[in-house]
């Protein structure tokens, strides 16, 4: 679809196209960030995804929690447009995952930290930040902001192949922040960190939500963690155990705590298949 | 296509590079000792060292972008980072002409001093100008960039990778007519050598060496060198995919 510029239809068309725009944003009934219906991927006959159908609303944080090897770096894969053979229904922000479009809108961060070793943590930002578009000016500080917010300051001149795990993982991190995303697609980004990073890294991800307005699904296979999201997407085997929030997901199943609920979910799960078989 | 994100490219591999002096030493070095070699080597015969010479000017620079493209572009490949450049908004161009940039630049300073050293120390007798062999040297490590992002769709691994180099590269040493004239090759060979890029690379140093003129036949084997390197670029651009299994 192609929007033609408001200046081009004259002052009023303008005040016309804010006063909507306004309106729309007070009634706040703006599209789900992600949408997907019936969702599958399958890899070399092997389903990896089954069915998955489910929304995610703008401005929210949600987890996406399972089992390692129960799908979630796959679907994180479609919704940035790196999964092939994806069928069934997936909108990203409004459009079809994968649209050339979307690749500066969506901040993308694999599992297995995606940078240049034989660069420097600014080096490395520096060059995402060019292929992203934002404009020379822009760049240094926002690199520095980006560093920053991971907590890397006092490593930025030193080279991505001297640091530790973790902290090649946020130089990784960083690179999704660049360019002001509305949508981060987060895989594991808090693995293997200690629980003051952990902390500093979840009420970064709340602040991006709250200031920016911008959605955040954040993957993860350690259930305590769960409480930090507003919602919950639980998947095991492909397939979708429940989309909740957390006090729901507590409530319906009568537990304590998430890890609970999602073992809770499984055996029943799981009963149901072999009541089936 | 985008200037800035292509330039953004070569400027990120040249800083990658940068900080790997010894691969700069090695990659700038190695060609002009082993010229030095082959002119002791020729020590009775310096006429030959005319001819064999010129054609390794122009066969060290595809070799060495080859090998610095494959390995480059498979850790590229293999480390994520493809993934994620084309998750984002860069086109396939951007990264093939971004490489071809650092590297061409790369091979433009390697083949500098190798013709530099060649002409003015080791007085290799050539008829035409100097800057012709450099053209032609310069438009071979083009073709070496592209031979190595090509194959390197094919390799798993380093190890895979270079053993790509003896597959790729040496047929079309022993067939170039660096040994013996291509026409005197048994005729099933020489029409295989006909199809290989390097011949005409080779061919055009000879050119040089014994025409004082641009002949029409260096304008042709400029054209066929440049032209398969184009071929091959693209061909590498079919590799990269957005969406992978």
């Amino acid at each position: 679809m192609v929007r033609s510029h408001p200046r081009e239809r004259g002052l009023s068309c303008l005040t016309e196209w804010c006063v909507k725009s306004i309106i729309q944003h007070m009634m706040n009934n703006s599209p789900p960030a992600i949408r997907a219906r019936d969702l599958h991927v399958v890899r070399s006959g092997r389903t990896i995804l089954d069915n998955l159908s489910f929304d995610v609303a703008p401005g929210t944080v949600t987890g996406l929690l399972g089992p390692s090897g129960c799908g979630k770096s796959t679907l994180m894969r479609a919704l940035a447009g790196t999964q092939a053979r994806v069928t069934g229904r997936l909108e990203v922000l409004g459009e079809p995952a994968g649209t050339a479009s979307l690749r500066a809108r969506i901040g993308y961060v694999t599992q297995a930290p995606s940078v240049y070793l034989d660069l420097t943590a600014r080096q490395n930002l520096d060059y995402f930040a060019a292929v992203l578009g934002v404009p020379r000016r822009e760049r240094p500080a926002q690199v520095t902001q980006a560093l920053a917010d991971v907590d890397l300051t006092s490593h930025t001149d030193a080279l991505a192949g001297n640091l530790s795990g973790g902290q090649l993982g946020r130089v990784s991190l960083a690179v999704a922040l660049l360019g002001a995303p509305d949508l981060l697609v987060l895989d594991e980004p808090t693995v293997g960190l200690d629980p003051v990073l952990r902390r500093d890294l979840w009420n970064l991800f709340h602040r991006i939500a709250r200031e920016r307005g911008a959605t955040l699904l954040v993957s993860s296979h350690v259930m305590d963690e769960a409480d930090r999201c507003q919602r919950l997407l639980l998947m095991r085997a492909g397939r979708l155990l429940a989309d909740d929030t957390p006090e729901a997901l507590r409530a319906r199943t009568r537990t304590e705590t998430v890890e609970d609920a999602f073992l809770r979910l499984v055996d029943t799960a799981r009963a149901q298949e072999e009541t089936r078989a | 296509m985008n200037t800035t994100r292509t330039v953004a490219t070569a400027r990120r591999v040249l800083r990658q590079l940068s900080h790997d002096p010894r691969t700069i030493a090695l990659l700038l070095l190695v060609p002009v000792l082993l010229l030095v070699l082959l002119y002791y080597v020729f020590d009775a015969d310096p006429r030959a060292f005319d001819s064999i010479g010129a054609s390794l000017l122009g066969i060290f620079p595809l070799v060495t972008m080859f090998l610095v493209t494959s390995i480059a572009t498979l850790r590229e490949r293999t480390s994520g980072t493809l993934e994620r450049l084309l998750s984002m908004p860069l086109g396939k161009g951007d990264l093939i002409l971004g490489y071809a940039l650092a590297f061409g630049a790369l091979a433009a300073v390697q083949a500098s001093l190798a013709t530099g050293v060649a002409v003015w120390l080791l007085d290799i007798n050539i008829l035409g100008s100097p800057w012709l062999l450099l053209v032609v040297a310069l438009l071979d490590a083009l073709l070496g960039t592209a031979l190595g992002l090509f194959v390197s769709a094919f390799a798993a691994s380093e190890f895979q990778v270079v053993q790509f180099m003896p597959a790729i590269i040496f047929p079309q040493i022993l067939l170039c007519g660096l040994f013996v004239p291509r026409d005197t090759m048994q005729p099933v060979l020489e029409a295989v050598s006909n199809v290989l890029p390097m011949s005409y690379a080779v061919d055009g140093m000879t050119e040089v060496v014994s025409n004082a003129e641009v002949t029409g036949d260096f304008l042709r084997d400029l054209v066929i060198v440049a032209g398969s390197a184009l071929l091959v670029l693209g061909l590498g651009a079919i590799t990269l995919r957005r969406r992978t299994v």
